[in-house]
């Protein structure tokens, strides 16, 4: 069976997972209750989206 | 014309276009076998037609909008022939009746594009990304739906309450 010839580093490790950060989420801020929001999509807050659309009123 | 599954229905092909391979004209299979899908497909539309708005995942409305678009086109064109071909597809006649008589009518000079698809959200579970597609011009209908409705829960609620004042020093007697 083969086998690894030497010890994989701490070093070596963490350079190859130099690249694998997660980017943050772009959103944008709700022009009515202007809580961060995902873009185009339906503010969960209020539940606005283009103006008009109350949607869920979720708190009544 | 077809109101298949996955057919993505280009209607006038331009001329040059006309003996084009259908590549890259998949369509949505929604997991689901020929029969299946188009039994889910009928169903959406059906429901689309008759309550302006359903609420479903975002995969599901884009497979519905061009089915739903053809059968408007249907009834605009009003005639027996054609009201003949939306009742093969349609699966209740209250859905043809309200597709010819209050459906159609309001998108006399529009040529296409007659509903909106909005995404409200994720799906617990799966994380699907739901959405509601809705009739143009339907906004003051759902409007008023959703107040009576409101309203309608707000009757119901008061009255659970007042059911479970009532039943509750009841119940204390009794274990006692």
């Amino acid at each position: 069976m083969p086998n690894p010839k030497r010890r994989h580093s701490k070093a070596r490790t963490s350079k190859r997972r130099a690249h694998d950060a997660l980017s943050a989420t772009g959103l944008s801020e709700c022009p009515n209750c202007h809580e961060r929001k995902l873009p185009h999509r339906v503010c969960a807050k209020c539940g606005h989206y283009k103006g008009r659309e109350v949607l869920e009123t979720k708190e009544a | 014309m077809t109101l298949s599954g996955t057919d993505s229905g280009g209607l006038a092909p331009h001329v040059s276009e006309r003996f084009a391979m259908r590549h890259r004209n998949a369509g949505y299979k929604l997991g689901r076998n020929t029969s299946h899908r188009r039994a889910l497909l009928r169903n959406l539309v059906t429901s689309i037609l008759l309550e302006d708005r359903v609420v479903t995942t975002v995969t599901k409305a884009k497979a519905a909008r061009p089915h739903v678009e053809k059968l408007i086109t249907l009834g605009k064109r009003g005639d027996v022939h054609a009201r003949r071909q939306a009742l093969a597809y349609l699966l209740t006649d209250d859905a043809v009746k309200r597709l010819f008589e209050t459906v159609a009518p309001r998108y006399g000079d529009r040529q296409g594009g007659y509903l909106r698809i909005v995404r409200t959200g994720f799906q617990k579970g799966d994380g699907a990304e739901k959405a509601f597609i809705e009739l143009l011009g339907a906004e003051k209908l759902l409007d008023e739906k959703r107040s009576k409705r409101a309203e309608a829960r707000q009757k119901r609620r008061e009255e659970m309450e007042k059911a479970m004042a009532e039943q509750t020093p009841a119940e204390g007697e009794s274990e006692k």
